[in-house]
């Protein structure tokens, strides 16, 4: 089935900030899911800058209950189709904190179940809504709110909890990394969730310009950077195997991070070196364990022949 | 009319079944166990065509039940104590999407100290999130709250979802003689769900916004008005039950032996059983008191009370439950607290009985002490404490 890329079904005029991406992730997961879809959203940004009452950006049946049930409520709703013979599909739309932190006792017990349900973690790497405080998605290092950089803290001081893995070991079906920056994957994986049946989970990273630090015009190219860095992988996994990765030819992570005021302090008053090395060894680890690395031909050395 | 001898929770189970419920979302915990075990044998034999969800938690219990209503299933669920205390966010949640329920509640203690055993401070710890309470005396009267509940939560003058308390262990876990309707005079009174909204992609709604103060108030002031429609809704399914059964249910409290009675005990739940035993003895040795039951605790059915007590010339409440600090310098239960403020205004004077927290046996004697303290102005304490807190 093709992707209608004309299709909108998220409405303009909501609150969210110039360049938010966030938003842009509900636009495209929409454009994939078409308009027989339920979607369950959790407390958040997106919650709140798509639904000002009486106002709403949602053009598809929409619900959300708390900040911590979004893939409960699915169930049921999923239930309640079936029971009714109906074919919406349903989707979940929550943030990292939602998913990684306070949701995870919901989702577990979704994903055991194995509800038919499409679950999409917009993952901005904090709690943005409330103040950007940190989240079990938070990369290593970053200052946010609750983890600020201090004279004796560099920041968040673990790295990002393996979400996808978490829930690729509960047998989902379909599991995926992706980027607002790079859309028709994006979209492509959507599509491959919604008609997985099963519980199917799809990560997408969503550059917040307010909560990192960017201007609003860069979120394509910071969501870009972290592919090219390492920082991000973008892969594939069914029934638990890695089936397909996004390889580049990787950047230093010091490009990714110098565009940002959340790893400010890891170059002013002064360039900290070892904090530097140790992000890049978790960008080396990620391009290890999931193979990214583009091996170019060596550079043939001028006047040689 | 056919009566059988079952014990509460399986009256209960087959209640359920009649009422058809579409999604069955409920995790175990006791005493409320026997109800989801017999309903998931009921699913499996496939006497219910419902889809049962064995969720991880009593949170997503109801969390799935929010969903399944929303999308326009009936839906069911059972909890007490600890179970309904983690669905604490939900229940508010839920009340305010105005999304029908029926829930049903083996009233159970909240810990700590960790009890399995029966008072009703679990539902009533949830009088204010916005949901119906009825509260039965017996297992009849359990079963029959089911299907009343069920037509005035879908009311769509109401649209709350409801809890059908009743003791856990007193009620929950006794055989007692109980009139089952057969399906088809189930189906005759209580008519399929017809939502008022669902999430339909042929007519998209949003559900669950965001409200900022210009409009969150007149949500909270919509939520009280359904409440108070409630009242009557809940007298007319009552009258309408009785009309068909024989069994009425119109009286939002029930008024026994009130005649001319001088004394009243207000109490809700199984304690009132014993208590009508006790008031029949008092009353064959020539001692004027009566009885009024709260049936239905949300909405509170301030006038009715009043009326019911306007002619007595002392109260004595029955809380099986304490709003820990409320009083001042004696302990409240919160249906002392509430009948008092129903009653402001009168001269009658209002004596709470703190009673039967976690399991404590109640017997007719402990009744009779209770009228007599009573009748000499001894009340607003603890009932039956052990000398040795003293
Ligand atoms: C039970 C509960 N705890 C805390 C909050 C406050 N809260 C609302 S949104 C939010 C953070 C949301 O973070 P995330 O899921 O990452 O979404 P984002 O706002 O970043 O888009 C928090 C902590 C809440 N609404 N409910
Ligand atoms: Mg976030």
């Amino acid at each position: 089935m093709a992707i209608d890329k004309t299709c909108e079904l998220f409405d303009c005029g909501h609150r969210a900030c110039g360049g938010c991406g966030a938003s842009l992730a509900a636009r495209l997961f929409l454009k994939a899911a078409g308009p027989e879809t339920i979607v369950v959203s959790s407390t958040g940004c997106m919650e709140v800058f798509s639904t000002p009452y009486p106002e709403t950006a949602w053009k598809v049946p929409w619900i959300h209950s708390l900040f911590e049930n979004a893939s409960a409520v699915a169930s049921g709703i999923e239930a309640a189709l079936k029971v009714q013979g109906r074919k919406e599909k349903v989707v979940v739309i929550a943030g990292d904190g939602a998913t990684f932190d306070i949701g995870v006792l919901c989702i577990s017990g979704a994903f055991e179940r194995g509800h038919d349900i499409t679950y999409i973690c917009y993952d901005n790497e904090a709690y943005m809504n409330t103040g950007i405080q940190r989240s079990g998605a938070t990369p290593y290092d970053a200052s946010t709110t609750t983890s600020p950089a201090g004279k004796v803290s560099m920041g968040n001081k673990r790295p990002k909890k393996d979400m996808p893995r978490i829930l690729a070991a509960h047998g989902a079906p379909y599991v995926a990394t992706a980027s607002v920056a790079y859309p028709a994957d994006f979209m492509q994986k959507v599509e491959k969730a919604i008609n997985t049946p099963g519980p199917c989970y799809v990560q997408v990273h969503a550059p917040c310009c307010t909560g990192w630090g960017f201007d609003g015009s860069k979120t394509i190219a910071i969501g870009k950077l972290a592919i090219e860095t390492g920082l991000w992988v973008n892969y594939e996994m069914v029934n638990g195997e890695v089936t397909k990765v996004k390889k580049v030819v990787r950047k230093p992570v010091e490009e990714y991070l110098k565009e940002q005021k959340r790893f400010r302090h890891l170059f002013k008053p002064a360039r900290s070196t070892e904090e530097i090395a140790k992000i890049q060894a978790i960008a080396d680890a990620n391009a290890e364990k999931y193979g990214i690395d583009i091996k170019l031909p060596p550079k043939k050395d001028a006047g040689t022949d | 009319m056919a009566l059988e001898i079952m014990e509460g929770s399986i009256a209960i189970a087959q209640a359920v079944r009649r009422c058809r419920p579409q999604v069955v979302s409920a995790y175990p915990i006791t005493p409320q166990t026997h109800i989801v075990e017999s309903l998931a044998e009921i699913v499996a034999n496939g006497e219910l065509a419902a889809d049962y969800i064995t969720v991880e938690s009593e949170f997503s219990a109801l969390s799935a039940c929010v969903g399944a209503v929303a999308t326009g299933a009936r839906a069911y669920s059972a909890t007490t104590s600890q179970g309904l205390a983690l669905m604490f966010e939900v229940c508010f949640n839920m009340a305010g999407m105005r999304l029908p329920l029926v829930m049903t509640i083996a009233n159970r203690a909240l810990g700590a100290p960790l009890s399995i055993w029966n008072d009703q401070q679990d539902s009533i710890a949830l009088r204010d999130a916005g949901w119906l309470q009825l509260y039965a005396e017996d297992n009849q009267e359990a079963v029959d709250l089911h299907y009343i509940g069920y037509r005035v939560a879908e009311d769509h003058r109401v649209l709350l979802p409801t809890m059908v308390c009743f003791d856990g262990f007193i009620l929950s876990h006794t055989y007692e003689p109980v009139d089952m309707l057969s399906q088809e005079e189930v189906d005759a009174y209580l008519p399929p769900f017809v939502p008022k909204y669902r999430l339909d992609a042929a007519n998209p709604v949003s559900m669950g916004m965001y409200a900022t103060p210009d409009y969150y108030l007149e949500f909270r002031y919509e939520n009280d008005q359904a409440q108070k429609r409630a009242l009557e809704v809940v007298r007319e399914a009552g009258r309408e039950f009785g009309k068909l059964f024989g069994r009425d249910y119109s009286d939002l409290v029930e008024s026994y032996r009130m005649e001319d009675a001088e004394t009243a005990i207000v109490a809700m739940g199984s304690i009132c059983g014993t208590t009508k035993d006790a008031i029949d003895e008092m009353r064959a040795e020539g001692k004027k008191v009566g009885l009024v039951r709260i049936r239905c605790f949300r909405p509170f059915p301030a006038e009715d009370l009043k009326a019911a007590l306007a002619n007595v010339s002392r109260i004595a409440v029955l809380d099986k439950n304490i709003s820990l600090g409320a009083g001042g310098a004696t302990p409240r239960g919160a249906v002392a607290l509430e009948l008092k403020d129903a009653l402001y205004g009168t001269s009658t004077p209002v004596l709470d009985y703190i009673i039967a927290l976690g399991g404590r046996d109640v017997r007719i004697e402990d009744i009779k002490n209770v009228v007599a303290a009573c009748e000499a102005g001894d009340g607003d304490r603890f009932y039956g404490l052990r000398t040795e807190v003293l």
